[in-house]
Parts: structure tokens; C-alpha cells; sequence
């Protein structure tokens, strides 16, 4: 991979964690040993403390270590980091040599297993010499030991096994070989890690204590450095704060360095390594502003390093880098909990990335000329295969001054890194890197900076030559730029877009996108616009067109011979084009001149064009096609040889077409579809849906009203017609022919509940020949209220009162032709059960014979006339009960007569005639003979009552049930005016029920209407027992002031079951006037509740008392 | 002083547009459009807490590598933008604001205009000169 100079290396990349290396286990063959490797390295979760474990032979031979130096005064660095180092500490170098050996304690061959141990301790000391690193031993025991104090066998052996192999107490661990494996390696690896946080420690120690040998004039490499070393070594021991510490310090270091242009490379991969340490651990520590801040820091203190001028390209590779992986930090630690926000996510970073990638780029093609050959030799080539130092040349390592060595070296180094800088696969890097971004960016609701990142990617596939890829992606931005509006941008991805069509010949992309270049939306300049609207005609002429300037000539030549293979290639001539979801060159608006028209009359539809190109345009064919194909015919326009169709720059053109609608088309809607050919070799076919338009129109026409709105009045004034306010009329409804007849209604509202109530229909004909086939609909219209279909009754005869089943809505009742001028009437009768508002339809439709355009139709036309009628009940009746002396009555008392008065109020706003009234009893009996009804052709005016009498007794055996029903009330009756013959109506009224009572005792009197002033008024009292039993009955009569009398004034009388008792008195008045009879009171001695008011009621209390009567005297009235 | 500066429409498409001439002037198109992502997170942010007592300078939309972007929404959301070099530390928020103040005021005289039709590209010359005078001035 080319690009894996700037990569940074894996062992920077990773997390540090302190080697411990195992020797003296056989992993292959001795399964013990596998079990304990395995509890070692499997399953290593983030509880498990951070140790890189290695198994090594027992003879591993490890780095030798230098001697240590113990004065700086003559040493001059040759670089800041070897490359080397980093890794050494990782994986080559531990903290700590664990040696296992299997040996009990009570080992029969204890000393000689003693012995060995030490040689293999001595042999691993001896490898590591000069280091600081750690022994420790295990022994492997098949037994599992005692507790700490109790086997003095085992401590006695362990103190002399440690002693032999000079190690300390705590370096000598046991591992039994038991079921808890996973539990002891635990514990063992948490002590290793102790001892290797101590190695560490001391390694950091050492290394600082090299730093007052120093001094700043020749060894600031070395300050880095240390700090550097330190830093790492922090991170090994797992001190991220003072590894972040350290960090920093070298940080600030790296750029107190004097930099030219032979070390740029190396501090800047220094600074560059330094950074993304110090951004790493400020991510880990969650602390992400601070990553960010040093990040920007970073930047804003190298962007300006640019080194050699030669190798620029190099320097944004490098800066390309540093955003990559700042980026792909960033995602990781989101990746982890951090939450980023839409102005501060990683995709900025990736974008950056790709950003300094395109830099790269275009001075990688600036700098790197083809033609050169690769020096040879290879100054690139080092001995060893790698650098010694990080960021240095090969062909100078270990150079510090300022001038090169070698100018020819240095010379044939540059180039070579530019010949190789040649073959770098930039588009892939950048393209690799946009994706990113975009993915970042679709996270972080940034819709427009995905369509940026979209068009340069597409812009880089452009570049790459991969136009089926830049075509894809352009064309699924483009939509987005239109319809936003944004026009300078939409032009600069149709211009790329162009070059790609042509460059891959695709002649429907090609001549897509120059409509919509050639369109009003493109920010073309006017001769650009004609070059391409020049090429547009080549291609239809079946012709190469020219080529796109700013392609490059070697892809022009292929280009040229695709096209060149596509035109020879007959067959695919014609080309479906949808204009609506662009903005093309041509545009097209229809209307129907109208929204609806006559079936009758000729439909007009109006078909504006309008060419935007700087040239005219012909075209050979424009068809309409409409939703009834038979219509299509009718709409054709095509070119001939003397008249060919010419669209001027910036004219509207208008073509009208007239046709005639098909009367089974009446109700439905006609829309248009536009199609546009123009064929001379090749055919385009532009075709818009609806009433033409494109994706930028309705906008146009939205601004268009708005300007309209404010000048109105200009508007008309203005000669030209105004293209955007042209407002489309994409469908037309065809409607019936307007009707000539004349349907006129008369009624008298509002109409009474139950009658039969007639509306009187006139249909006049106004036509000028025969009107046939008439039909009346009439009824209530539909759509009403729910239950109104079932209480309205429609029909024609109103002789007799229709019946329940009649319909609501009478259909088609044929009237037969009508001649010009003839007039029809006709009675519909309409009974309402309840009241309410109605809407009744008089529906009149006819067909009559026409001729549009001298072609002869039927038309069918009809007339609505709906009115609407309020319903009132006629009158309204009022029943009460009374008693014989007209008091009202709560209860009625079984087997006495009793009173019930009717009483008709009219509310009908017309007289009404009353015929005839009946009772129709239940339970209750007439105490009178049939009589003939007291309302017999009785008239009503509004507000008027009319009242009945009827005298009723309940029979005696009737005490069954408490309430009874007493039967119904039945008036017939019919409007004044009505005619004659017109049928009563029967309303019934049913009557309410009664409460019924028993009376034990009914005491009633018999007594004259009136009395007269001093003379005798008799009353004879009846005493009737109704009960089974015998009533003792106590009667005594109060003196009054009114009268005297004869008679008992106080008796005791019993009544037998069933019979009645008769008590005589005479009365004799002494005042006239109502007065009131001497009280009689009543008390049954044997049943105390019964009270004498109760007893009393049916006995009259006054009476009228006339004045006493004069003797005849004929000359006294003479005299009156 | 800008090196971009942008009006744009309620419904985001560019009413004026005016760039320093020595540089690309899609790059800032594409800058300024962009931009109208954070405007219209801010602007819906803002909208569902107080609706009355907006603030109609957003600050700076977003930071790139060369220019810092500010944003501005009129109360008939009508945006501007305007982009700033970043080498160019010397301004200060403050004058941002009075920038957009003062666009703000002569975008106010344009509507004014009655034959000026809203949402028509502004082609007016007084608006013109005050934009000018805010544009770092080359050459």
C-alpha cells in the first residue's frame, strides 16, 4: 500500500501494557503447561489487569543491552525515537521473566531438582544482563499446599530453593495444579503485575536521571526523547496521568526544536506521534475538549512546516493524516460514550483528511512529471530494510545539520520519493476518506454538507475515470440542489456530470443534461450555452459532439471512438425523456381554457411552449394525449416540409386545439400529458406529465402571483404574455348541456305533521325542439339526516292518505316528451311523520337532440330544484281527568263518576276543520249514551281551542291493578282550504292513564242546581257501605250562619254490607250568594284513620242562593 | 471583514451572494449552503423554547479549517451568512453582530422597496454598496 509511509506505526497505535514473558513451559506437548498458557491468555477480560503475556524458551536470548553510558559530553544524537524502540518494550524487552518448574516440596529428588532450578534462573539472568528486568519462579506442584506456617517442611525448602537461586522471598511463588487453575493464575498475575509496575517505575526513574547530564545546546534530541521514553514507559506502568504528562512535555519540546528543511520530516512525525498520544489518552480520560483543543494546537503549530518545497505534497499527506487519525479517535471514543454534536463530530476531520488528500493531489500531478526515470541507486534503499530513527530520509540517516550532505543524493532522493508519490492512488485515499465523512455527516443531521461531500466525491470518480460511480452519486445529489434552489451549484454538478456523459457516451445522460444546462436554471454563460446546445443538435443529427474543454486528451480520443461505435450502432434512435423532475430548455404549460365545459360546447385547450436556449429550436411533433385516448387525434401538431415548427429564444409559442367531448365522458375528467418529438436521425421524446411544468415552475409561478398581486393592474397592460404567471389547468371536467326548461314549485309551508302535504310541480319547456323523455325525481334529497327517509312518505296520489311503505324518494316517473314551449304540472304529495326541517329535490331530466360543430349528439340535461320544508305538528291536545265539581283529579275512585275534558289547540298556521272526534275506551266506560262528537266541522284558526266533555265511570270490578290505561283519543281533521275531496287525517291521541282508587264509604247528596232566599232547599244525603262488612257511621251537622234546617243534627246509624243509608234535610237559605252548606261531619267510630275531609269529598260545599223571588208584577218590568 | 457574505431565502435558496472575486467562488456556495444545515438545527432548536424572544444572531455555525461561518435569521426567517477568513483573528464578536445589524437594517430597506418582489434575487445598489464596505477589499 502506498500510503503507508504516513500510517502510523501499529506499536504507537496500541495500548501499552507491561510484557511479562513465561519460560520453562511446554505448551506443545505437556497439557499441564497448555491449561496454565491457557488460563494465562484466554479470555482476557478489561477486569484482568493489563499484562502482555509471551511464552519464551528458557534460553530465549533477549535484546542485549548496551552499556550504559556515563557521560553525554561527546555524544551527539542522530535522531529523537529509533524506530525500533517502541516496539522493544513491547514485545521484546519484559518487565519480568517468570520461570515455571515443576517440583513438590516434598520432591524425593529435592536437591538435585533444587540445583537445576537455579541453573535455569542463572541462564535467564545471564541472557538479561545489564537489564533491569525482573526474575520471578513458579513452582508447579500436584499437590495442593498447606496453610502459610503449618508445612515447615515447605517454608524450610522455599527459603533454601530462594536463596540458591538468589531470589527474594516474594519472588518464589507456588502454582498447584488443582481445580481452582483460574483462581491461582489470577493471583499470580496480579503479582506479576507488581513486579512489573516496579520495573517500570525504575526504568522511568533511569531515564530521568539521565537528564542532568544534558545540555541544551547538542542534546535537545535528547530532552524529547527521554520524555518521550518516559511518557511511554508511564503508559506501560499504566500512569496515563503522567504519561499525559510526560506527553506534553515532549510536545512543547518537539517545537522548541530547530527546524529546517532536513529535520522538518522528522519533527513533524515526532509532533505528529506526540499528538495522537496526548489525544488518545485525553479521549481515554474522557476529557474530549481537551483532545480537541490540543488537536487545533497541533495544527495551527505544523500547518506552516511545510519542509521541502519540492516534496510539498508530502507535507499535506502528512496533514491529511493527522485529521484521519484525530478523526477515527474521535469515532472510537464515540464508539465508547462520547456524545458528539452536530458542529463537533468526526466527520469534520475526515473531510479535513480528505481535503488536505485533494491538495495532495494536485501537487503530487504538479510536482511529479511523467517521464523521468526512477534513479538508480535506489536511494530509498537502506541496509537494514527500514529507517533507524522515525522520520528521517533513508539516503541521510542519522543527519542533523542543516545543509544536506550530498546535493546530488539529496536530488536523486527527492526524486525518486516524486516518481513514487506518481503512483500513489490518490482518488481511492480521498474517496475512501469523503465516505467516511458522509457517514459521519448523515449521524449528525447535516443533509447539505453529505450532498457537498457527495458532489466532490462524484467529482473524484470523475477524476478517477470511474464515470458510471461519479454519475450515480451526481445524480442523486442533483435533485437536491434543484430543489433548493440553488442554481450556481446545480450547473457546476450538471457541467461535471456532462463531462462524464461524454466522456462515457451516453447519449440519454448526454442529452439530459444539456436540456437542463440550456435551461433557464443553469448559470451558464451565453456562448457556452450555444457550444452546448450546438453539440445537443450534433447528437440529434445523429452526430460525435465536441468535446467538453477540461477533459483531458487522452480520454477525449476514447471518448471520440465510443461515440463514434454509439452513432454507427442504429436502432436505439428514439429517447423517452421525462421533463418533469428537471428544468429544461423547453418548457411546456397547458390549460384547458376553462375548468369545465358544456358537453355541448367544444373543449379549447391551450398548449404553451417556450425555448430558454440561446438558439432556436425546431421540433417536428407535439401530441397531447389525454386521459380519453380517442381525444389524442384531435391534438397532433406535426411539421411539414413548408412549415417547420420553430421555437424562438425566449417567445412563448402557443398551439390551440378544439375538440369535441364524447357525451359518455359527461362527470369525468380529461387530463393532459405532453409529448414533444423532434426527429431528424435521432428522436427525442420530451414528455411532460400533467399539464407540463418542470421541477422549478411551481415556484415561478408562486413568485409570479406574488409580483401579479402588487401589480395587477400593469399585468394587463403588458403586450407579451407573461410566461410565469401562465397558470396550468391540468384536467377539465365536461358537464352536461345546460338545461332549458323551466321547473317552478308552489307549496303552502310549512307542512303539518302527518297530512298529506302538496307540492305542485310546473316544467315549462324552453327548448327549440322536442324535449324527450322527461323524468321526474322527486322526494327527499338524499344525504339528509338518517332517519329522515323513514318518517318521509312520497307520492302521487293524494287521493287517500298513503301508507308507511310509500318510498322517501320517488325515481324516474316518466312525464313523457315535452314540446317547445309545452308546460306539464304535477302533484306530489308528501307526508312527514315528524316534524323538523326537510330538503326535497324535484330532479327533471330530459334528452334532446343537438349538434356541436355540425356533429349530432343527444345531450342528456337535467334540472334541480330542491326546497326546503319545515314540518309542525297541526295542534295540540290536552287531556285532563276531574272530578263532578271540575276539581282535578289525582286518583279516580272505582265505580264513580268522574269527568274528561279534551282540549285542541291549533298551532298550524292555516284553519284547520275539525270532522269528527271519538273516545275509544279501555277499562273505563261512557256514563253516556254515544253522543255525536261535540267538534263536528268545528274550524280552527291559529291559536284557537276547541274542548270536549266526557262524562266517565270505571266499572266496579275493575280494582285489579293500580294504574290503568284509559284508551285513546282520535281527531280527524284536514286543512280548511284544503279541496273537498282531499282525505282526512286521523290523529290519535292516546290518553293518559288513570290511577285508580276504592271508596269503602261514598257519600254523596242529592240537592237542587240552586236554593232561593227563605225558601225550603232539600238535600237527601246517601250513606253507601261498599264493604264487606258493616259500617257504623257517626253524623253530625255544624250550624251555619247561612241556613237553618230541619233534620238530624246529630245520628248514629249503621250501614249494612252493600246497602245505603238516605238522611233527609231541608235547608232553608237566609242569605243569597254562594253560600256555603252546613258542613256535615262524618266519623266511623270503629275506624279511627278514616277522617271526615276524605269522607266529604264528594259532597258539594256551596251552593248559589238566589234572592228571594218577587211576586209577578207586570208593571214593575214594564217599568224596567 | 467577510470574504463571503449571503442572504438567504425562507425557503433556502440563495437571494444575493457576494464572495471576494480572487477566490473560488463555488467553494464559499458550497460553504455557505452547507451552513444552512446548523441554521436550520439552531433555528428548530430555538423554536420549541421561546418562540417570542429569539435571538436572531446564531454565533458562529461552524469552524473550517480556513473560514469561520456566522449565521443570522431574520424573524421572517429569512437567513444571512457571513464568512469570515479565519487567519483573520482580529474580529471580534461584537462586530460580527453589528455586520449582521447592518445587513439586517439595509435587507429591511430592500423589502421596503415596493418594486422589489420578496423572494426575487436582490439586485438593489444600496444593499450592494453596504456589502461592499463590510467585503475585505482586494486589490
Amino acid at each position: 500500500m502506498a500510503g503507508s509511509q504516513w500510517e502510523l506505526p501499529p506499536e504507537l497505535c496500541c495500548r501499552p501494557m507491561a510484557f511479562v514473558a513465561l519460560t520453562g513451559l511446554d505448551v506443545v506437548y505437556n497439557a499441564v503447561h497448555r491449561a496454565i498458557w491457557d488460563a494465562f491468555c484466554a479470555n482476557r477480560r478489561a477486569d484482568r489487569v493489563p499484562i502482555s503475556f509471551k511464552v519464551l524458551p528458557g534460553d530465549h536470548e533477549y535484546p542485549k543491552c548496551r552499556t550504559k553510558r556515563t557521560s553525554y559530553e561527546w555524544y551527539i544524537p542522530k535522531g529523537i525515537v529509533k524506530t525500533g524502540w517502541m516496539n522493544k518494550h513491547l514485545n521484546l524487552v519484559p518487565a519480568l521473566v517468570v520461570l515455571f518448574y515443576e517440583l513438590d516440596w516434598d520432591d524425593p529428588q529435592w536437591k538435585e531438582k533444587q540445583s537445576e532450578c537455579a541453573t535455569k534462573v542463572e541462564i535467564v539472568r545471564t541472557s538479561l544482563q545489564g537489564r533491569n528486568t525482573k526474575v520471578a519462579v513458579v513452582l508447579i506442584q500436584k499437590k495442593t499446599p498447606l496453610p502459610p506456617g503449618e508445612d515447615l517442611v515447605a517454608s524450610e525448602r522455599a527459603s533454601a530453593l530462594c536463596s540458591s537461586c538468589d531470589l527474594s522471598g516474594k519472588s518464589l511463588f507456588v502454582l498447584p495444579h488443582t481445580d481452582h487453575l483460574v483462581g491461582y493464575i489470577i493471583r499470580l498475575e496480579n503479582a506479576f503485575y507488581e513486579h512489573a509496575q516496579t520495573y517500570y517505575y525504575t526504568e522511568i526513574r533511569r531515564v530521568k536521571s539521565h537528564k542532568e547530564f544534558l545540555n541544551k545546546t547538542t542534546h535537545q534530541l535528547l530532552f524529547v526523547r527521554h520524555q518521550f521514553k518516559m511518557a511511554f514507559l508511564s503508559e506501560l506502568k499504566q500512569d496515563t496521568q503522567n504519561a499525559l504528562k510526560y506527553y506534553r512535555a515532549a510536545y512543547s519540546l518537539v517545537h522548541e526544536l530547530r527546524a529546517h528543511e532536513t529535520n522538518m520530516l522528522e519533527i513533524k512525525t515526532m509532533a505528529g506521534f506526540i499528538n495522537y498520544k496526548i489525544c488518545r489518552l485525553c479521549f481515554q480520560h474522557n476529557t474530549p475538549l481537551d483532545a480537541i483543543a490540543q488537536f487545533r494546537k497541533h495544527i495551527d503549530l505544523c500547518k506552516k512546516k511545510i519542509g521541502c518545497a519540492e516534496l510539498a505534497f508530502e507535507h499535506s499527506a502528512w496533514m491529511s493524516k493527522q485529521f484521519q487519525s484525530f478523526g477515527e479517535l474521535f469515532d472510537e471514543a464515540i464508539k465508547l460514550g462520547l456524545t458528539a454534536i452536530q458542529t463537533q463530530n468526526p466527520g469534520f476531520y475526515y473531510q479535513q483528511a480528505a481535503c488536505y488528500s485533494q491538495d495532495r493531489k494536485q501537487m503530487a500531478q504538479q510536482f511529479c512529471q511523467v517521464g523521468t526515470t526512477y534513479p538508480s541507486p535506489d536511494p530509498l534503499d537502506t541496509q537494514s530494510g527500514g529507517l533507524d530513527f522515525y522520520g528521517q530520509r533513508p539516503w541521510r540517516q542519522g543527519h542533523q545539520s542543516i545543509d544536506p550532505t550530498d546535493p546530488e543524493k539529496e536530488k536523486r532522493g527527492i526524486l525518486a520519493l516524486q516518481i513514487k508519490e506518481r503512483d500513489v492512488p490518490h482518488s481511492e485515499l480521498i474517496i475512501a476518506l469523503l465516505s467516511n465523512a458522509v457517514a459521519q455527516f448523515k449521524k449528525y443531521k447535516c443533509p447539505r454538507m453529505k450532498s457537498h461531500l457527495m458532489v466532490q466525491m462524484g467529482e473524484e470518480y470523475y477524476h478517477a475515470k470511474d464515470y458510471t460511480k461519479a454519475l450515480k452519486l451526481l445524480d442523486y445529489v442533483m435533485c437536491d440542489y434543484r430543489t433548493e434552489r440553488w442554481w450556481p451549484l446545480l450547473t457546476a454538478i450538471l457541467t461535471t456530470a456532462l463531462h462524464c456523459a461524454y466522456l462515457m457516451a451516453s447519449v440519454k445522460d448526454y442529452v439530459i443534461y444539456c436540456m437542463e444546462l440550456l435551461g433557464r436554471a443553469s448559470t451558464l454563460k451565453e456562448e457556452q450555452k450555444s457550444r452546448i446546445e450546438k453539440n445537443l443538435f450534433k447528437v440529434l443529427m445523429n452526430d460525435v459532439p465536441e468535446a467538453e474543454s477540461e477533459c483531458d486528451q487522452s480520454s477525449v480520443g476514447a471518448a471520440r471512438s465510443l461515440w463514434t461505435d454509439r452513432m454507427a450502432l442504429s436502432g436505439s434512435n428514439e429517447l423517452m425523456v421525462e421533463m418533469q423532475d428537471y428544468i429544461p430548455f423547453i418548457q411546456c404549460k397547458a390549460r384547458f381554457q376553462s375548468p369545465c365545459f358544456h358537453v355541448d360546447q367544444p373543449i379549447q385547450l391551450q398548449v404553451f411552449l417556450r425555448a430558454d436556449c440561446p438558439h432556436p429550436v425546431s421540433f417536428s411533433k407535439l401530441t397531447v394525449s389525454l386521459s380519453n385516448q380517442e381525444y389524442n387525434q384531435w391534438c397532433v401538431v406535426e411539421s411539414s416540409v413548408q412549415d417547420s415548427m420553430m421555437l424562438l429564444p425566449r417567445k412563448p409559442r402557443c398551439y390551440n386545439f378544439s375538440f369535441v367531448a364524447k357525451t359518455e365522458d359527461v362527470g369525468k375528467k380529461v387530463e393532459v400529458k405532453m409529448m414533444l418529438g423532434s426527429n431528424s436521425g435521432r428522436c427525442v421524446f420530451l414528455s411532460w406529465r400533467g399539464a407540463g411544468g418542470d421541477a422549478a415552475s411551481t415556484q415561478e409561478a408562486l413568485q409570479a402571483s406574488r409580483s401579479s398581486r402588487r401589480w395587477g393592474r400593469g399585468n394587463e397592460a403588458r403586450q407579451e404574455l407573461d410566461w410565469d404567471s401562465l397558470t396550468m389547468q391540468h384536467s377539465t371536467m365536461i358537464i352536461s348541456r345546460v338545461p332549458r326548461i323551466c321547473v317552478q314549485l308552489s307549496h303552502q309551508p310549512p307542512a303539518l305533521t302527518n297530512e298529506m302535504f302538496c307540492i305542485s310541480l310546473t316544467v315549462q319547456s324552453q327548448e327549440n325542439v322536442v324535449a324527450k323523455d322527461v323524468k321526474l325525481t322527486a322526494g327527499l334529497k338524499p344525504g339528509q339526516e338518517a332517519g329522515l327517509g323513514h318518517t318521509t312518505h312520497v307520492t302521487l296520489d293524494g287521493s287517500s292518505v298513503s301508507d308507511d311503505n310509500a318510498p322517501a324518494l320517488l325515481t324516474d316517473v316518466p312525464l313523457g316528451d315535452l314540446k317547445p314551449g309545452e308546460k306539464l304540472e304535477k302533484c306530489v304529495y308528501m307526508r312527514c311523520v315528524s316534524t323538523g326541517p326537510r330538503i326535497f329535490l324535484f330532479h327533471v331530466a330530459y334528452s334532446i337532440d343537438t349538434a356541436v360543430e355540425g356533429l349530432h349528439i343527444v345531450c342528456k340535461c337535467h334540472k334541480d330544484e330542491t326546497v326546503t320544508v319545515e314540518t309542525v305538528v297541526p295542534f295540540e291536545v290536552s287531556v285532563k281527568f276531574v272530578s263532578t265539581k271540575f276539581e282535578p283529579l289525582e286518583q279516580v275512585a272505582v265505580d264513580i263518576p268522574f269527568l274528561l275534558m279534551t282540549d285542541i289547540r291549533s298551532s298550524s298556521p292555516w284553519p284547520l276543520l275539525l270532522s269528527s272526534s271519538s273516545l275509544q275506551l279501555v277499562t273505563v266506560t261512557s256514563s253516556t249514551p254515544p253522543l255525536q262528537s261535540q267538534l263536528k266541522q268545528v274550524v280552527l284558526q291559529t291559536g284557537e281551542s276547541a274542548s270536549e266533555c266526557f262524562c266517565l265511570r270505571c266499572p266496579p270490578d275493575t280494582s285489579s291493578s293500580n294504574t290503568v290505561a284509559t284508551g285513546q283519543y282520535v281527531i280527524s281533521w284536514r286543512r280548511y282550504y284544503s279541496s273537498a275531496d282531499s282525505p282526512l287525517i286521523q290523529t290519535t291521541v292516546t290518553l293518559p292513564h288513570v290511577i285508580l282508587e276504592s271508596v269503602p264509604l261514598y257519600i254523596y247528596a242529592d240537592l237542587p242546581s240552586f236554593g232561593r232566599v227563605r225558601e225550603s232547599l232539600p238535600v237527601r244525603y246517601h250513606i253507601e257501605n261498599r264493604t264487606a262488612q258493616v259500617m257504623e257511621v257517626e253524623i253530625a251537622v255544624d250550624p251555619s250562619d247561612a241556613f237553618m234546617f230541619s233534620g238530624l243534627k246529630q245520628v248514629r246509624l249503621r250501614v249494612l254490607p252493600g246497602t245505603e243509608q238516605q238522611m233527609l234535610y231541608n235547608y232553608y237559605p237566609l242569605m243569597a250568594g254562594y253560600q256555603t252548606l252546613p258542613q256535615l261531619n262524618i266519623s266511623l267510630p270503629r275506624c279511627p284513620t278514616s277522617n271526615s275531609p276524605a269522607l266529604r269529598r264528594f259532597l258539594p260545599q256551596r251552593i248559589f242562593v238566589k234572592p228571594q223571588g218577587r211576586q209577578p208584577d207586570d208593571a214593575s218590568i214594564a217599568a224596567a | 471583514m467577510a470574504v463571503c457574505i449571503a442572504v438567504i431565502a425562507k425557503e433556502n435558496y440563495p437571494l444575493y451572494i457576494r464572495s471576494v472575486p480572487s477566490q473560488n467562488e463555488l467553494k464559499f456556495h458550497y460553504t455557505v449552503h452547507t451552513s444552512l444545515d446548523v441554521v436550520e438545527e439552531k433555528v428548530s432548536a430555538v423554536g420549541k423554547s421561546l418562540a417570542d424572544q429569539r435571538e436572531l444572531y446564531l454565533g458562529l455555525l461552524y469552524p473550517t479549517e480556513d473560514y469561520k461561518v456566522y449565521g443570522y435569521v431574520t424573524n421572517s426567517k429569512v437567513k444571512f451568512v457571513i464568512v469570515v477568513d479565519s487567519s483573520n483573528t482580529s474580529l471580534r464578536d461584537n462586530e460580527i453582530r453589528s455586520m449582521f445589524r447592518k445587513l439586517h437594517n439595509s435587507f429591511t430597506d430592500v423589502m421596503c422597496n415596493p418594486f422589489y418582489n420578496p423572494g426575487d434575487p436582490i439586485q438593489s445598489k444600496a444593499f450592494n454598496g453596504i456589502v461592499s464596505g463590510m467585503m475585505v477589499q482586494t486589490g
